[in-house]
């Protein structure tokens, strides 16, 4: 077995001899293993972390007609660095009242609910946390946790703009796991599994040809649930002014803001895990697990591009309106689409790839157009009712 | 003692303390909160079974939805989120006897049982839990039956909230 194909291996062959030379019994170096790896897995995502900070100020500035970040170093690079240091020497205020217990635990909660889901995020074909046979299951029960965090804070803080954020928030987020979660399952009836390491494997075609409107729903379930921009309902600064974090100074703010650019990245590679074949591109991946590492990195960048992509374009949208179209437009048709994906990959079974490649899309394409067609005819009854009056009252004149 | 029963009375005593901090605590979002936590060991049991699908599910349907669901209805019902009142009823000791009861009876039936010092089978390669499970629910040999009744009075429930909370014009 090769450095070049399996890194992380050979690392902790060489560790595990170092270590029973050392006297170690092997159970005991293996456990020590295990923690260094987790180590090494969490020390990389934060050093990721603070260089996300970098790239999101700066395509915001682009997005914005600015140039961002410049004065600190090469193209500002060493601008984020500035801001953790002005982020650590900040006063560490608690707001009177607060419950210091709850309001403490809350921002860790946060930062452990993005880094937990990295333990199933198949990096290369040979690493990966562990292979969890539930992976996508798995990422639900981890946002669960970024929920609690939430609510924790916005109620611990004693503040009525925290709680109200955390209250919409929350309510974000439980409302959109359930499309989250009914679009999780397409890649498992096409996989047979819902482990993200089986999913990868089985992507010869990527799973985006097969359910465009899937990938779809997905990424906008997953932008709700990292509460960005349109439905940053949780900050809201212009009504709440920063939402649930309000009472947050230094690094315990710095963690939620830090959570907050990870979860971004991570569901941008969940993204590319599910619809874009993760770590596999032509092959690259049987080459080197370095390249399968790069190949991953940058299709979740690339995904993170996209939720940033909307966040710096579009508008807040309304919450009566946000709850109303998750549970009125987006529930129903991630369902719709969950049972006309089952009963496809039921009928075409046995076909050849291209019609059971070009079926699948077809009714995608044909659903995404009922779908719209519906939503269309119901805005256009809803505004008659609004404007139907006025618009008599013209065709008179 | 293996490496694994040590883990499991870590757990077992996180939970039990837990929940007992459930019971005892006078102000109700930690209540809420220490409930999650208990939530969370009984999770973690799950884990430490083996039953990985469960282990998930229990953190998503209890902590992720009911949990969540608790923390919002004792915010939207109660002004004050301390618990004045004493803690206990005339019924204390009914509740205590039950407890002594079922503790004893428990532990009576437990002694004629050998399965306390065995341990458990290795799980064959290639067992896949989750597709035994899913295959158990929907097979007219498995459970097909109690999971459709399950179905249809969760189903029964859903329109009866709707209906109760339905506004008409």
């Amino acid at each position: 077995m090769s450095f070049w194909i399996d890194p992380l291996k050979v690392a902790a062959d060489w560790l595990l001899g170092i270590f029973t030379g050392w006297g170690l019994p092997e159970v005991a170096a293996q456990i020590l293993i295990g923690f260094l790896g987790v180590l090494l897995l969490i020390s990389v995502l934060m050093l990721l972390d603070i260089f996300l900070v970098w790239v999101e100020r700066k395509v915001v500035s682009r997005f914005q007609d600015r140039i961002g970040p410049n004065r600190v170093g090469p193209f500002g690079l060493i601008q984020p660095f500035a801001d953790i240091i002005k982020l650590l020497i900040k006063e560490d205020t608690t707001p009177g009242g607060a419950d210091k217990v709850v309001y403490n635990i809350a921002p860790m909660l946060s930062m452990m609910s993005v880094l937990i889901l990295w333990a199933v995020v198949p990096l290369a074909p040979r690493i990966l946390g562990v292979d969890l046979n539930v992976g996508a299951l798995y990422i639900i029960a981890a946002g669960a946790i970024g929920t609690l965090s939430i609510i924790m804070a916005g109620w611990s803080s004693n503040n009525k703009f925290a709680l109200i954020g955390a209250f919409r928030q929350v309510a974000v987020m439980v409302s959109f796991e359930i499309p989250m979660l009914a679009t999780l399952l397409i890649p498992t009836i096409f996989a047979g599994s819902m482990g993200l390491s089986a999913i990868t494997q089985d992507q010869n075609i990527w799973y985006v040809f097969l359910a465009p409107l899937g990938a779809l729903i997905f990424l906008i379930a997953a932008i709700a649930e990292l509460g960005r921009a349109p439905f940053d309902m949780g900050e809201a600064e212009s009504e709440l002014v920063s939402g649930y974090n309000i009472e947050y100074s230094g690094m315990k703010f710095g963690m939620f803001y830090a959570g907050e650019l990870l979860h971004a990245f991570t569901f941008g590679g969940f993204w590319a895990i599910m619809f874009f074949g993760g770590y596999r591109f032509l092959g690259l991946e049987q080459v080197s697990a370095f390249l399968a590492v790069a190949v991953i990195v940058f299709k979740a960048f690339v995904g993170y591009w996209i939720i940033m992509w909307v966040k710096y374009t579009l508008m807040r949208i309304r919450i009566d309106h946000m709850l109303a179209f998750n549970w009125k437009f987006l529930t129903p048709l991630a369902f719709t689409l969950l049972m006309v994906v089952a009963l496809m990959n039921a009928l075409l079974a046995g076909t050849p790839t291209w019609f059971y490649v070009s079926g699948m899309f077809l009714s995608n394409i044909v659903l995404a157009w009922i779908a719209i067609e519906i939503a269309r005819s119901y805005s256009r009854r809803e505004r008659e009712k609004v404007e139907g009056s006025t618009r008599v009252v013209e065709a008179h004149h | 003692m293996t490496g694994q029963q040590i883990i499991f009375l870590a757990v077992a005593l996180f939970t039990l303390g837990s929940g007992f901090m459930v019971v005892t605590t006078r102000n109700l979002i930690h209540a809420a909160l220490w409930l999650i936590s208990t939530l969370f060991g009984v999770a973690v049991v799950f884990a430490i079974l083996n039953a990985g699908f469960l282990a998930v599910v229990q953190v998503v349907v209890y902590i992720g939805a009911i949990a969540i669901l608790f923390i919002f209805a004792v915010m939207l019902t109660r002004k004050d989120m301390r618990d004045q009142g004493p803690q206990t009823n005339q019924n204390w000791w009914v509740g205590a006897l039950i407890a002594v009861l079922v503790f004893g009876g428990l532990v009576f039936l437990l002694q004629g049982w050998n399965g306390l010092s065995r341990t458990a089978a290795d799980i064959p390669s290639g067992f896949d839990a989750v597709a035994e499970l899913g295959t158990a629910l929907v097979s007219p040999a498995g459970y097909v039956l109690p999971f459709e009744v399950a179905s249809v009075l969760l189903v029964a429930a859903l329109v009866g909230a709707v209906y109760v909370a339905f506004n008409r014009k």
